[in-house]
């Protein structure tokens, strides 16, 4: 377990710069995860902290030490890491049991330790009964253990993991981001996370830093990163939502057909001039009548609707406005295409985004 | 953790980190390997390019090897002679490979899997030993043709000659028409029957289909197997030896021989080498441009599914045509090859009086070199194969990882010996490290590395294949956990990469164990190799010998290419590659 910092972590290739500037601070036994689009750097990222890129400015520091600078790097091996690879890299030459004890055996245990040791390990990742199995012989879901085995195992200062679920199915991924996220409960290894998938960054991580386009444009644990975004990237990215844009009147913010208090709204008396909000389309309410509340709310037509089983996906306009705004409702709030309904805004949920 | 991390602190100073890095001992190795891949193909190649214009005595400029080298009528005549052989050939080679490689893709023509069979039975047989053979099948007089023509009619003559550049030709197509065989039928077998099936929903019948459709579709890969067929034919030395010398007419690479009588002229030789280097490369560069035009091929990767077209009654003549073809090419050569290993004497005929093991008795236990002579030819050839996977292996490694800037430059010299006739490399070689300080000239060590750098394109292309095909995060998995890069290709690469190796060994290993061209060149008194040995034994006119000695090189080939099937499966030697 040990802390990890990047610096102004910069790499190009050619004249591409896949990161930059990067800074991200890991405290010991922290789970960070990478979130975003493919091309975005997360990769480059994880592989310049793992050994395999050195990076072409800033550096990277473990227990404050230096491991990686332009001018020289730590080769992966005396790192002291270890990493899942997206392809999982199960060696297929040899058994379950050897490629997990594969680690222990570089540093020389002595072998009944390592049977023991890799007894345990499968144990926990309840793979014990297929040790004698060649990774041909195994199932997606089952490779991905041996792989999360194999690199536990030698309890690694930092686990990296790129993007590890990505080839699996859908159920098994939901299973094993949980298994993830246990494993991490268990051993406390501090760990980074690469995905694009929010709801895998969502169910493992302490913290989630989205990047796009070689930077990070937010560093925070999930609920703040999906309940209040600062960046129009970050809210589009993570979860669906609606930006609306507003423009300061006095003590309100006027939209288009109705106006919020800037009182109500979180550091709403900062803002002046232009501002978008982002509105997540499940933050709103619809109503046949109009409510009897005070929150702002705006009277509004049907124009698009899809059914999608657990709930409602509805586009609403509101009524002489232009603005379209999806929204979700319970399967069993029905309406039909023109219907006019009332829309109700919680203006705790509205957040200003740059 | 463990030992590396204590280290840490010093990489702070960032010139001790990087020297770290290049200390690393597998930076070492790739820098050796550069080292060897310059001594093996490049240097030569210079050494052949400077000889050329050199003098002999003083080693100073000259134009001289060049005049000298042409301003002779014959040595001009022998060029010629090497293009009049080479376009025969390839056209007699079209006209046996690509009619079988159509039947088998696309009709149903009886006894295909024989037919294939016959074909790499083609491939494994040497050049040298189809002349051989032919010389007692055609041979004036008394070549078994001739004899059985003077039965039949009569005549106090025979019909046929080897000794001729018909002869020649129809030696050569007999042992290279598999090269077309093998381009054609790997794209007639992607070439889709939906293609046929446009054609005859339009109303084109099956003929008009073939001749409009399926073989313009396919004319690329027919022209690079008809160009492979003619850089074999001017390439080849053992065949056009053992034809053309009798039939009084030189071809270059019989003429470049010549040159290496007493006294040696290397400058001369490598001046006259010259045209054959560079109509080689450029007949490359055009198979290369005609192969790589995809739009015009339309012979895309996805096979589709293929009807097989029925000839009905037409089906056996086609059948009766493709046995002719083996029948040349295999089945007569091998039956009078046979025929005159177990003879007492070969013109005495089939006759159970005639028979005998004398031969193979004499070639195993009496002959006072033929066990050095056999031992050396494997001994060589494992060498050699060794050699050329170990090295191209290493480097197929540092390409594709991208371990040092110019890796292209590696590759590309691994690939140069490909377009570098054997006998033109030989030439380079022995006027690079026969004379000191190197002196190796009559050891078996320039045979070795000659023929290491001679197949390292073979080597270097499974190896490459092999390792493109494992993920590099194979490897990345054993580095991050602690192993380092030598740690990773003995754990990891070298067991994933056993079957391809040994695949690529017997690839190697086969033409090898047969080399001529090179080898007459570059062999001494002790290091002589069955295929020289051949060749001095076929100017003894000792056939029932010489038959007993190729068949045991036969035999010893299809055995390990036998092996090769069991472990690499059935297509590893007719791949186009």
């Amino acid at each position: 377990m040990s802390n990890l910092v990047l610096r102004g972590i910069k790499k190009s290739f050619g004249g591409f710069v896949a990161v930059d500037a990067l800074d991200l601070e890991l405290q010991s036994g922290e789970f960070v995860s990478l979130l975003g689009p493919s091309g975005c750097g997360k990769t480059t990222t994880l592989r310049m902290i793992a050994g395999f890129i050195d990076p072409s400015a800033g550096t990277i520091e473990m227990d404050g030490r230096v491991l990686s600078s332009p001018s020289g790097s730590l080769p992966p091996e005396r790192r002291g890491m270890s990493m899942i690879f997206q392809s999982y890299a199960i060696w297929p030459n040899m058994t379950v049991e050897e490629n997990v004890a594969f680690g222990l055996t570089l540093r020389n245990l002595p072998a009944h330790e390592v049977r023991k040791r890799v007894g345990d390990m499968l144990d926990v990742v309840h793979m014990s009964h297929l040790a004698g199995q060649y990774p041909a012989e195994l199932s997606g879901g089952q490779q991905q253990r041996v792989a999360l085995a194999r690199a536990i195992i030698i309890q690694p200062a930092v686990l990296l993991l790129d993007e590890p679920l990505s080839n699996l199915d859908a159920n098994l991924r939901e299973e094993m981001r949980f298994e993830i996220r246990r494993l991490h409960d268990e051993f406390r290894i501090t760990t980074v996370y690469v995905t694009h998938d929010q709801a895998e960054a969502m169910v493992t991580s302490d913290r989630i830093a989205v990047m796009n386009r070689g930077r990070i444009e937010q560093v925070d644990d999930p609920h703040t990163v999906y309940t209040k975004p600062k960046t129009r990237f970050v809210a589009g990215f993570v979860g669906r939502t609606n930006f609306i844009d507003g423009v300061r009147q006095g003590a309100e913010i006027a939209f288009d057909r109705f106006a919020v208090p800037v009182s109500v709204i979180e550091n709403g008396a900062e803002l002046s001039g232009k501002v978008t909000f982002s509105v997540r389309p499940q933050s709103m309410r619809l109503h046949r009548g109009r409510p009897q509340h005070d929150g702002p709310q705006v009277e509004v037509k049907i124009v698009e609707r899809a059914y999608l089983g657990e709930f409602w996906d509805y586009v609403v306009v509101p009524a002489l406005g232009s603005m379209r705004i999806k929204v979700t409702a319970p399967p069993l709030e029905v309406y039909e295409v023109d219907d006019a309904a009332w829309l109700e805004f919680d203006p705790k949920q509205m957040t200003s985004i740059v | 953790m463990n030992g590396g991390l204590d280290t840490l602190a010093q990489t702070a100073k960032p010139t001790l980190g990087r020297r770290l890095r290049w200390l690393e001992p597998s930076m070492v190795l790739w820098g050796l390997l550069i080292a060897i891949l310059i001594f093996l193909v490049a240097s030569p190649l210079v050494r052949l390019l400077l000889s050329s214009f050199q003098e002999a005595e003083t080693g100073r400029f000259t134009l001289a090897n060049f005049v000298e080298a042409y301003e002779n009528l014959r040595h001009l005549q022998a060029l010629l002679n090497s293009l009049e052989l080479g376009v025969g050939v390839a056209l007699l080679a079209g006209l046996f490979g690509v009619p079988i490689a159509w039947a088998i893709s696309r009709t149903d023509m009886p006894a295909k899997s024989f037919v294939r069979v016959m074909v790499l039975g083609a491939f494994i047989m040497p050049p040298y030993l189809a002349a051989i053979s032919w010389i007692l099948l055609a041979g004036p007089n008394a070549g078994w043709l001739n004899k059985i023509w003077m039965g039949v009619t009569g005549a106090d003559h025979g019909v046929v000659n080897i000794y001729s550049m018909a002869g020649l030709i129809l030696v050569v197509a007999t042992a290279s028409y598999p090269y077309v065989f093998v381009f054609t039928n790997s794209a007639l077998d992607l070439v889709s029957s939906e293609m046929e099936d446009a054609a005859n929903i339009l109303g084109a019948g099956t003929l008009r289909t073939i001749f409009r459709v399926t073989l313009p579709l396919v004319f690329p890969a027919i022209l690079g197997g008809l160009i492979i067929s003619f850089l074999e034919a001017i390439a080849l030395f053992g065949a056009p030896a053992l034809i053309a010398l009798p039939a009084h007419f030189h071809v270059v690479a019989t003429q470049l021989w010549q040159f290496f009588e007493y006294p040696v002229k290397v400058e001369e030789a490598a001046a006259y080498a010259m045209p054959l280097l560079f109509i080689t490369i450029f007949m490359f560069w055009l198979q290369r441009s005609v192969l790589g035009r995809k739009g015009y091929t339309a012979v895309t990767g996805k096979g589709g599914e293929r009807r097989i077209i029925r000839l009905r009654a037409w089906r056996w003549v086609m059948f009766g045509y493709a046995l002719f073809i083996c029948a040349l090419s295999v089945l007569l050569p091998t039956l009078v090859l046979m025929q005159a290993a177990f003879a007492k004497a070969w013109g005495r005929g089939f006759s159970l009086d005639n028979l005998t093991l004398a031969n193979f008795r004499y070639l195993l236990f009496e002959h006072s070199q033929a066990q050095n002579v056999v031992l050396n030819t494997f001994l060589y050839a494992g060498a050699t194969a060794f050699a050329a996977i170990g090295l191209s292996l290493a480097i197929a490694y540092v390409v594709n990882r991208k371990l040092v800037p110019w890796s292209n430059v590696l590759s590309f010299l691994c690939m140069a010996p490909f377009v570098i006739p054997g006998i033109v490399l030989a030439i380079g070689f022995y006027a690079a490290y026969a004379p000191p300080p190197l002196a190796l000239y009559g050891t078996a060590t320039i045979l070795i590395l000659g023929f290491t750098t001679r197949f390292l394109p073979i080597a270097y292309t499974s190896s490459a294949a092999g390792i493109r095909s494992i993920n590099p995060e194979m490897e990345e998995a054993v580095r991050i956990l602690g192993g380092g890069r030598l740690t990773a290709i003995r754990r990891v690469l070298a067991p994933l990469l056993k079957k391809s190796l040994a695949g690529a060994w017997i690839l190697v290993f086969i033409p090898a164990t047969r080399e001529l061209s090179s080898a007459i060149f570059l062999v001494g008194p002790n290091t002589r190799v069955i295929s020289v040995m051949l060749f001095d034994l076929s100017e003894e006119g000792n056939f029932e010998v010489l038959s007993a000695l190729g068949l045991l090189l036969l035999v010893v080939t299809i055995i390990i290419a036998g092996i090769g099937f069991r472990v690499i499966g059935r297509d590893f030697m007719l791949r186009r590659t």
